[in-house]
């Protein structure tokens, strides 16, 4: 344990996703050792984000606007949206530049364990713009596990009958940081072809 | 595959112990209560993520202390060493290690030590509840292939996310249920796909083992009858697949399983909605154990309990050798357990085994040549000796 301020930092820092507490205490030093203008940067960083950064009213992507980067660009196709669970996976998919189409974050996943039902997320939303904007097929682009699947099943159920194409993102491509899951999702499944895995 | 060496470091019973075993057979001799079942078990839950006797890792450490280690040096058919480290700590994460490289979860690093266990908990697989036959059936499955317990996991998701469901509409009138269970559907569907995966592979280590166990329960009984297993659905006595096949490596059509399991969960709904609970499906499913005609469970005496007991073991043996090395077999207590005849039958079923590490606490109990380890307590610490000639400790 260190002394007020510097334990203070490490304890926030320690709450961060994927941060452990040995990483905590790096960091921490690091900051400590630092220039006092960066560690300034990084704090009003963290201020503006807060302050400025809110959700696309189309997509629910993180915007600086009322409509994100995305939604805004003329040339992204309309006809198409990517549906996923978060604003990080849009992120992941613009990475790899194969997309052009638009998106559609829910913010999560069906989990009745967790509360999460449809009226959580934002599917509401995503049924307004289908009515909307000429959109003819929607990507279903949700985490490859039980959470995601019921999930995608679920939007399927629902839009197909609407008369728009749905397609699903094949499981092991990398959407958001799930991709050693996916991986072993997949070997999951071919557990069943113990022949054909060369038995 | 062998275990060259093991050293344990503040766990249950030992402060620090290091010890080599050769290939063949080891036999840790000592009294009750001296620290040779904690070695073993140390073993078994390097090799398959989870203890035989408890449920989470702080128990592992010993008293006193505030963590251990238990490092493996493996030596693989192929000839390929590795080592396997495990970290436990009361009240956190146990850390896992393969050739010095930390696993990101516990399910990544099995396989890399494959055991085979006979402790006289085993019993339970013959006459406790249906529980313990699936599990023998499911650590089977998971140490033959790692992926089957990732398949495992996801099935137990989606029943809990399902059993919520359930358990959040129970009682409610139509209209209000109907708004509760909106997503009812979709983890039926989860439930199904992933439950089949785990009936179809249970059903591929049932046509597996069939033949093994019926020929290594001959060898071991005295009345030398037919044993058969059959896996039981809660799906249905009939999913349109058997049970045996005339090729055991045969896996069974899941198309079948699925439309079975489908039918039986929507025959089951105003049940499951009343009781907020998912009733059927690979969780509530049994394996029949019939000797000559009859349940083994029940009809079957103690020493045909044992011997059906043992013959599932040595069969896992043998269908874990198809696929992979050939596991380290682990014999806690069994001995004493057993009456002359079938102590020099089980010698004999061992004798093919590449490695086997023996407990007995009388050593004329266990009528296997190999190297000897005396373990004895001194100051509520366990000590080894090897005898002159046998495998070494420090
Ligand atoms: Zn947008």
């Amino acid at each position: 344990m260190y002394e007020g301020a510097v334990q203070d930092l490490i304890d926030e820092l320690g709450r961060l996703p994927g941060v452990g507490p040995k990483s905590a205490q790096r960091i921490a030093f690091h900051l400590m050792q630092a220039d006092t203008a960066d560690a300034s940067r990084l704090a009003e960083a963290i201020t503006q984000v807060k302050a400025t950064v809110r959700f696309c009213q189309r997509c629910w992507n993180i915007s600086e606007a009322e409509e994100c980067r995305i939604c805004r660009d003329p040339r992204r196709d309309e006809a198409v949206v990517c549906v996923v669970e978060e604003a990080r996976d849009v992120v992941a998919i613009e990475r790899t530049r194969e997309y052009r189409g638009r998106y559609h974050v829910l913010g999560g996943a069906i989990s009745p364990i967790d509360g999460v039902g449809p009226d959580e997320l934002h599917v509401k939303e995503l049924l307004g713009r289908l009515d909307d904007e000429p959109v003819e097929e929607l990507i279903l682009a949700t985490n490859p596990n039980v959470e995601g699947e019921a999930t995608a099943s679920y939007l399927s159920r629902l839009v197909t009958p609407l008369g728009v194409r749905v397609t699903r993102l094949a499981s092991g491509l990398p959407v958001g940081g799930d991709l050693d899951y996916a991986d072993e999702v997949t070997l999951g499944r071919a557990f069943l072809g113990r022949r054909e895995l060369g038995v | 595959m062998r275990l060259r060496r093991l050293e344990l470091i503040d766990i249950r019973s030992y402060d620090r112990v290091v010890v080599t075993f050769g290939p063949g057979v080891t036999v840790l001799v000592g009294p009750n209560a001296q620290g040779k079942t904690n070695l073993l078990e140390a073993i078994h839950r390097a090799a398959t993520g989870s203890s035989h006797r408890v449920s989470g890792d702080g128990p592992l450490v010993r008293a006193g202390s505030d963590h251990g280690v238990v490092r493996c040096e493996l030596l693989g058919d192929d000839g390929r060493r590795r080592t396997l480290e495990l970290e436990v700590g009361v009240g956190r994460r146990t850390r896992t290690k393969v050739d010095g490289q930390q696993v990101r979860r516990a399910a990544d690093a099995v396989g890399a030590l494959r055991v085979a266990l006979f402790a006289p908990e085993d019993i339970a697989i013959v006459r406790g509840d249906p529980g313990e036959r699936r599990r023998f059936l499911d650590d089977l499955l998971t140490q033959r292939r790692p992926a089957f317990g990732a398949a495992r996991a996801e099935y137990d998701r989606a029943l809990r996310q399902r059993n919520q469901l359930l358990k959040r509409a129970r009682g409610l009138p139509a209209d209000a249920r109907a708004a509760a269970a909106a997503t009812i559907d979709v983890w039926t569907e989860q439930l199904v796909t992933h439950g089949t995966q785990l009936i179809a592979a249970r059903i591929a280590a049932v046509r597996a083992l069939s033949g093994p166990v019926d020929r290594f329960y001959r060898e071991l009984a005295d009345r030398p009858e037919p044993v058969s297993i059959r896996y039981q659905a809660s799906a249905g006595r009939d999913l349109g697949v058997p049970d045996v096949t005339e090729d055991p490596s045969l896996v069974p059509d899941p198309a079948p399983i699925a439309d079975a399991f489908r039918a039986a969960l929507a025959e089951a709904a105003e049940d499951e909605f009343a009781r907020g609970l998912t009733l059927v499906g690979p969780h509530r499913d049994d394996l029949e154990l019939t000797i000559g005609a009859l349940p083994a469970k029940g009809y079957a005496s103690h020493g045909e309990v044992w011997s059906l007991a043992l013959a599932l073991k040595l069969a896992t043996v043998q269908v874990l050798a198809e696929v992979g090395d050939r596991p380290v077999v682990l014999l806690d207590d069994v001995f004493a357990e057993l009456d002359t005849t079938r102590r020099d039958r089980l010698a004999l079923a061992c004798a093919g085994f590449e490695q086997v590490l023996v407990t007995a606490a009388v050593e004329a109990d266990v009528p296997l040549e190999g190297a000897r380890i005396e373990v004895a307590q001194a100051d509520g610490l366990t000590r080894l000796r090897p005898r002159e000639g046998a495998a070494g400790a420090a």
